[in-house]
């Protein structure tokens, strides 16, 4: 289980959002909303434990993220903006590796099989720098078929997706919180998930960093 | 361990698939060396006096034309981001690229010394020596760069940052690898210098990935 309490984020000498507080038990999803530069990847980067956040604290299992942070890292599976593509390696190679430095080497039959599954049959070994935007996003999202992790946070998973990957991403999505697993994403559209979730909004805060000074916002 | 071999197969792999990055090391450290022979006209004996610097310094700049990329494609991709959620250790993960990157731009250097050092009429032995300073002295090259470019990570125009940052780190390297060859043509055996620098060899393989590391998660918050 996740839970977040107080959570708040500086860029600068501005404060994206504050007092965020945030739970995910098993099977359960959160879906973060807000506006273009309301902070949702700093949210879920913060939340991954890629930056540190500059107020409040983070629990895992119950216990501070300061001493869960291995057993976290270990249960997590982060899919940021940045997808880990390497353009020239293929897209079997890119699945193997990336699941080698997540500490699950696959072996080629499985990795073949997740890649067929996301709709990339007859192109597992091209180099990923030929495939589409959306097939990039496909073999990034080839990961989440042969992982075990507990907790997903996936930045804008259904970008450049079209619509018949959108419904199978949802689909893997079910299964996810079918077999117990947590789910954190941002998305700008409305997905239907099953199972119980929340949405978090994010609105842009516009106070001042607490002892910043105050800056005059032109009309 | 698994994804320590992971990386170094993943970097292989990418090096094998763009070659010309390697060539470009290897062919500009052949070229330079090259130069001076030329410049200088043919006294063997001036030749044999200035080759042990003229191959180490070389080797130094050859090094540097490859180090800021070893980290900035990961960087941009979100590769690294990937390799600190990883559970095997960050510095482990970075000792995997220090080494990938070693065995791509330092090794190929090490086995063309030889060659290019006939140029400067140095004896079999001269080059013997030379090859193993060369074998001692490479990975730490690789070694300090890793930190430097570490620290230069997604700051604008970091290239040239990089080489004022590294370059005056390479200086012991280059005074004992230099030396090492010098020592020995002038009969007074290497075997002293070769142990320092085997010594900051051993220093760089335990400290270097730690600090290499602690400048990559500043750059990635």
């Amino acid at each position: 289980m996740l839970r977040a309490h107080g959570l708040a984020c500086d860029r600068g000498d501005r404060r994206l959002f504050s007092a965020v507080d945030l739970c995910v038990s098993p099977g359960e999803w959160l879906q973060v909303e807000g506006a273009n530069g309301a902070g949702k990847t700093s949210l879920l980067r913060m939340l991954a434990g890629l930056s540190p956040a500059a107020d409040g604290h983070i629990e895992w299992d119950g216990r501070p993220m300061g001493e869960a942070r291995d057993d976290y890292h270990a249960r997590l599976l982060y899919l940021g903006h940045a997808a880990a593509i390497k353009e020239d390696l293929s897209a079997l190679e890119n699945l193997q590796t990336a699941a080698a430095i997540a500490g699950r080497p696959l072996d080629e039959a499985t990795a073949l099989a997740a890649l067929r599954r996301i709709g990339l049959k007859g192109r597992e070994d091209l180099p990923a720098r030929v495939l589409s935007q959306g097939q990039k996003r496909r073999v990034a999202l080839a990961r989440l078929l042969c992982s075990q992790a507990r907790l997903w946070i996936l930045d804008e998973p259904f970008v450049a997706l079209d619509v018949a990957a959108v419904t199978q991403l949802c689909g893997i999505l079910d299964e996810h919180l079918a077999r117990g697993g947590m789910l954190i994403f941002t998305s700008h559209q409305a997905v239907q998930l099953a199972g119980s979730g929340a949405t978090l909004k994010l609105s842009a805060s516009t106070h001042p960093r607490a002892g910043a000074e105050p800056r005059e916002v032109a009309a | 361990m698994n994804a320590f071999i992971a990386i170094v197969r993943r970097d292989l792999l990418l090096a094998a698939r763009r070659k010309s990055e390697v060539f470009t090391a290897l062919f500009f450290f052949m070229i330079v060396v090259s130069l001076f022979p030329l410049g200088i006209g043919p006294e063997t004996a001036m030749l044999r006096r200035i080759a042990p610097g003229v191959l180490w310094v070389a080797a130094l700049l050859a090094a540097m034309l490859s180090l800021n990329r070893l980290f900035a494609a990961d960087h941009q991709d979100g590769t690294l981001e990937q390799m600190s959620l990883s559970p095997t250790p960050l510095a482990v993960l970075v000792s995997g690229k220090v080494l990938a990157h070693w065995l791509t731009s330092g090794l190929p250097l090490v086995l063309l010394a030889p060659v290019i050092g006939l140029q400067f009429d140095l004896s079999a032995r001269a080059l013997g020596v030379l090859m193993i300073s060369l074998l001692l002295g490479t990975p730490v090259l690789s070694l300090i760069g890793a930190i430097g470019a570490a620290l230069t990570l997604g700051v604008r125009g970091g290239g040239v940052l990089l080489s004022l940052l590294v370059l005056p780190l390479y200086i012991p390297a280059l005074i004992f690898g230099a030396g090492a060859v010098e020592a020995d043509v002038a009969g007074l055996g290497a075997g002293g210098h070769l142990s320092l620098l085997g010594a900051l060899l051993a220093l760089g393989v335990f400290f270097a990935p730690w600090a290499a590391t602690a400048a990559l998660r500043i750059a990635l918050e």
